[in-house]
């Protein structure tokens, strides 16, 4: 599918409007045509033509999905179980909390890891971001944004900013100083305008572009240093809660999760929906890629974390289990894509092998839900957030045993 | 995104507690008289209070019915608890399921969080009323459609339905101010589902239009694209830190950060595992700094750093600034592209007539063409003939083995205080910044006419 997207004619003269635009290619009957998006919503919007009823439109998108059903059917061949036979097994987990965040004074919603592997910021219901270095448990930069419930907060690629948004509508960025009395708010941006809240927020490759997601239902990539709108991405029915930006060398995908139960994947030159998956029982809490960038996990209100592949076009795993009957709100991958790192509503966290399916590890410690959980770039550790107000960085366990109480802070080895 | 329990019994909305069903049918089968958890009559203080029962049994129970550790029985009896299905008796405050002879009380369904009551059209009337209350003309049109059609047949209970709306009405301006807003939020969702908006046709055409464009993209069979997931499993095994212990040490357990120092990007010589790495493919040599400053090396040996410099320069330009697109697309043109320009970069002709036409008015996406081009060509080829050439070769033998750590409780100790607090990104990245630029100037091109100007070619 990266091959694919990557070979599409994407950029050139629309067929309509012959403007040069980023392209969406649409099928007419079977005949390949490039439009812009805007001609594609005129084509969409055209008065019914004469024969045509909203009847017989419904039932065409009836006679299309059987086909697509049937086609998908046929290339269905093997179940992910069989084929994961020939991986070797894992071994036991032994995963230990090694830095707790302790400074946050309510619900901790949202995390975002530096390039760097070791920064982190984290932003909180009571409208703080605050920037920690993990390794050292210091806090490096806070800023105190005007509204609460701050949703979504990201990380830029070059580590010299941060974006943040939630309640307020709109995602802000902050760029951050080496002087540690500095102002942050004062040089503060405010790059994206929804018209709802903000639910999740990205940089792109740059510190210069953002992808934002809303509870408007519209997923949307803006110009840093305009303000400007370069696309916007209509197709969710309900509110949009989650995305996330593909690792593949194109680049060019993004994912995004809604209240609508429905997973979409978005090309983000031409504002196209290319593929969809709507088999989760609930809301879609979290996304997030597999590391080469040919599936993606979902987490969602229905207990369960699901594993979709992009190329196959399908759902191929079920990460569920009857004990677990609170939503998961969070998942990432390990850096191999072998464990998928979930946290649920219930407390706790799931680590799953992805491949055979099967639960490896359940880990406890925080004190009320787990609202967002992350691994490192390098995949040294993860990092969870939650709303008992802490964060945790955990990694495997195996050997030295210490333990040393410092200031605020717990160390377990 | 809830906020904390909410006993308002006016509202029955509850989106985010959709997985409860399955709770309430074990907490069901948990009561049962025969199967469930033993009750006794129990005398406290002066009252003998019925059915109460012990935390201990409630323990046992779920670790037999869940076959799970008592670990994560315990986890789940305490979410039973927090959300109100049990109660304890005594410390009434502390909301955990404690396993001992402390006691607890089923509590009656009534006050269950949540109430299986169907999205009633009464319910629906209420919420419509109540926001035309607080906006009029707020209403969608297919609200109001919903809304007049409610008003016509609910007409008798239309004055109930107005006195729930205000009474709900008050009782939400006395909520703080994010909380309402959230729950606003969450209700508006909740109707969405369950009171969609009728289907006109044009979304029907979209769904369509998409459903048709899904039928032609070809997908590949589950066999190929889940083999591949397991290779790529497989292949990566030794560089996932959860799976194999990284050499010399993971930071975050020993409190030592030298695992970072040696794969950063500056190194001299990088390590063995790191060099393993870019060998994968070439997107993961380009995507570590430190292999890409090696394959930019043997660019240079082979005089196709051209190449390189296109992909980065178009990389720049489809993730910059907006308003730096007409300044970078004329540099680029002028340096790669153009007839005669001092890095041409060999594409075929249709690619480089379609890229210069679309120049005349630059887009972001304008050298996506190209680029592919480009980046296929490395891909496909110029990476090969790196990966048999003397440069990576030679970093392969050269490649570091870091010896394992092994720490001394003292030594870790000491480790724990004196933590390395690193450079910070900012400084590294005006680091680069100023490296990037260096490099710039180096590679623009000698003018030999200012040379003579200047008098620097004279060897007198």
């Amino acid at each position: 599918m990266c091959d694919q997207t990557f070979l599409a004619i994407t950029f050139g003269p629309c067929d309509s409007c012959s403007e040069n635009r980023p392209l969406m290619n649409l099928y007419i009957k079977t005949e390949p045509i490039n439009y812009c998006s805007l001609c594609m919503e005129i084509m969409a919007c055209q008065g019914l033509a004469s024969g045509e009823t909203l009847k017989s439109l419904k039932a065409e998108s009836e006679t299309l999905r059987k086909k697509l059903e049937e086609e998908r059917k046929k290339l269905h061949d093997v179940e992910l179980e069989k084929v994961a036979e020939k991986a070797e097994a894992l071994g036991e987990l032994n995963m230990k909390t090694r830095r707790t965040l302790k400074g946050h004074g309510n619900k901790v919603l949202c995390m975002d890891w530096c390039k760097d592997k070791r920064r982190i910021v984290s932003s909180s219901q009571d409208g703080k971001v605050i920037v920690w270095d993990a390794f050292t448990t210091n806090k490096e930069h806070a800023v105190t944004m005007p509204t609460t419930w701050v949703m979504a907060c990201a990380y830029a690629p070059s580590g010299c900013a941060i974006a943040c948004g939630g309640l307020d509508n709109k995602c802000s960025v902050y760029p951050l100083s080496l002087d540690k009395d500095e102002n942050l708010a004062a040089k503060k941006k405010s790059v994206a305008m929804h018209t709802n809240y903000l639910s999740g927020c990205t940089f792109t490759n740059s510190d210069m572009q953002i992808l934002t997601s809303s509870g408007d239902g519209t997923s949307a990539l803006w110009d840093v240093e305009s303000g400007q709108l370069l696309q916007s991405f209509h197709g969710h029915s309900a509110d949009v809660l989650t995305l996330d930006l593909a690792p593949s060398e194109t680049g060019n995908t993004f994912v995004s999760g809604g209240s609508d139960k429905k997973a979409n994947v978005w090309d983000l030159r031409s504002g196209q929906n290319v593929q969809s998956f709507d088999t989760h029982d609930s809301d879609i809490n979290c996304v997030k890629y597999y590391p080469s960038g040919d599936a993606f996990a979902s987490a969602s209100d229905d207990s369960t974390c699901r594993l979709f592949d992009l190329r196959a076009d399908r759902e191929v795993s079920i990460y569920s289990k009857d004990s677990i009957m609170f939503g998961a709100a969070s998942v990432d991958f390990s850096l191999s894509g072998r464990l998928l790192f979930a946290g649920y509503n219930d407390y706790t966290i799931n680590v799953w092998d992805v491949l055979k399916g099967t639960r490896v590890a359940i880990l406890f410690g925080h004190e009320n839900r787990v609202s967002s959980l992350r691994v490192s770039p390098d995949g040294t550790a993860f990092c969870s957030g939650s709303w008992d107000n802490t964060l945790r960085v955990r990694q495997e366990g195996r050997g030295v045993g210490r333990e040393l109480k410092q200031g605020g802070t717990t160390l377990y080895g | 995104m809830t906020i904390r329990t909410l006993r308002d019994y006016g509202q029955h909305y509850r989106p985010r507690m959709a997985c409860l069903k399955n709770v309430e049918v074990f907490v069901v089968e948990m009561q049962d008289p025969k199967s469930g958890v033993k009750g006794a009559d129990q005398k406290l203080n002066v009252t003998i209070i019925p059915h109460v029962i012990n935390g201990q049994d409630v323990l046992a129970w779920i670790v037999t019915k869940m076959k799970v550790t008592t670990e994560e029985a315990q986890a789940f009896g305490t979410m039973l608890v927090a959300y109100g299905y049990i109660y304890p008796l005594q410390n009434h405050r502390k909301l955990v399921l404690v396993p001992d002879s402390t006691l607890y009380r089923f509590q009656t369904p009534y006050f269950w969080p949540v109430q299986k009551w169907p999205a009633e059209d009464i319910d629906y009337a209420i919420y419509l009323a109540r926001r035309n209350i607080r906006k009029k003309g707020m209403l969608e049109p297919y609200e109001q459609q919903h809304y007049d059609n409610l008003h016509k047949w609910m007409n008798p209970k239309w004055d109930f339905i107005v006195m729930q709306a205000t009474e709900q009405y008050k009782a939400n301006k006395e909520r703080k101010k994010p909380d309402r807003v959230v729950l606003d939020c969450q209700e508006r969702a909740y109707w969405i589902v369950h009171r969609p908006p009728v289907l006109t046709f044009d979304v029907v055409r979209r769904t369509n239009i998409f459903l048709t464009q899904a039928l032609m993209r070809s997908a590949v069979k589950s066999s190929v694209s889940l083999t591949a997931f397991v290779k790529f499993v497989t292949t990566h095994h030794n560089h996932d830190p959860f799976l194999t212990t990284p050499v010399p040490s993971n930071p975050w357990i020993t409190d030592s950060d030298e695992f970072w120092q040696l794969n950063s990007r500056s190194v001299d010589i990088p390590t063995k595992l790191s060099v393993e790495r870019w060998v994968l493919s070439f997107w993961e040599l380009i995507s570590d700094p430190r292999g890409r400053v090696d394959f930019k090396l043997f660019l240079k040996k082979e005089h196709s750093a051209e190449n390189m410099a296109f992909y980065e320069a178009a990389e720049e330009m489809r993730w910059g600034a907006a308003s730096a697109i007409p300044e970078k697309s004329q540099f680029i043109f002028n340096t790669f592209l153009k007839p005669g320009a001092p890095r041409w970069i060999n594409i075929d002709g249709r690619t480089m007539g379609l890229t210069v036409k679309g120049l005349v008015v630059p887009h972001r996406y304008v050298l996506d063409a190209a680029q592919t081009h480009i980046f296929l060509l490395m891909k496909k080829d110029t990476f090969y003939r790196y990966l048999k050439s003397p440069v990576h070769k030679d970093m392969q033998k050269r490649a570091l083995v870091p010896a394992p750590h092994v720490f001394t409780d003292a030594q870790l100790e000491a480790n724990v205080r004196n933590r390395n607090p690193g450079i910070s990104p900012i400084l590294q990245w005006q680091q680069e910044e100023e490296e990037k630029a260096a490099a710039a100037v180096a590679a623009r091109p000698i003018d030999v006419k200012a040379m003579v100007a200047t008098n620097k070619l004279d060897r007198k």
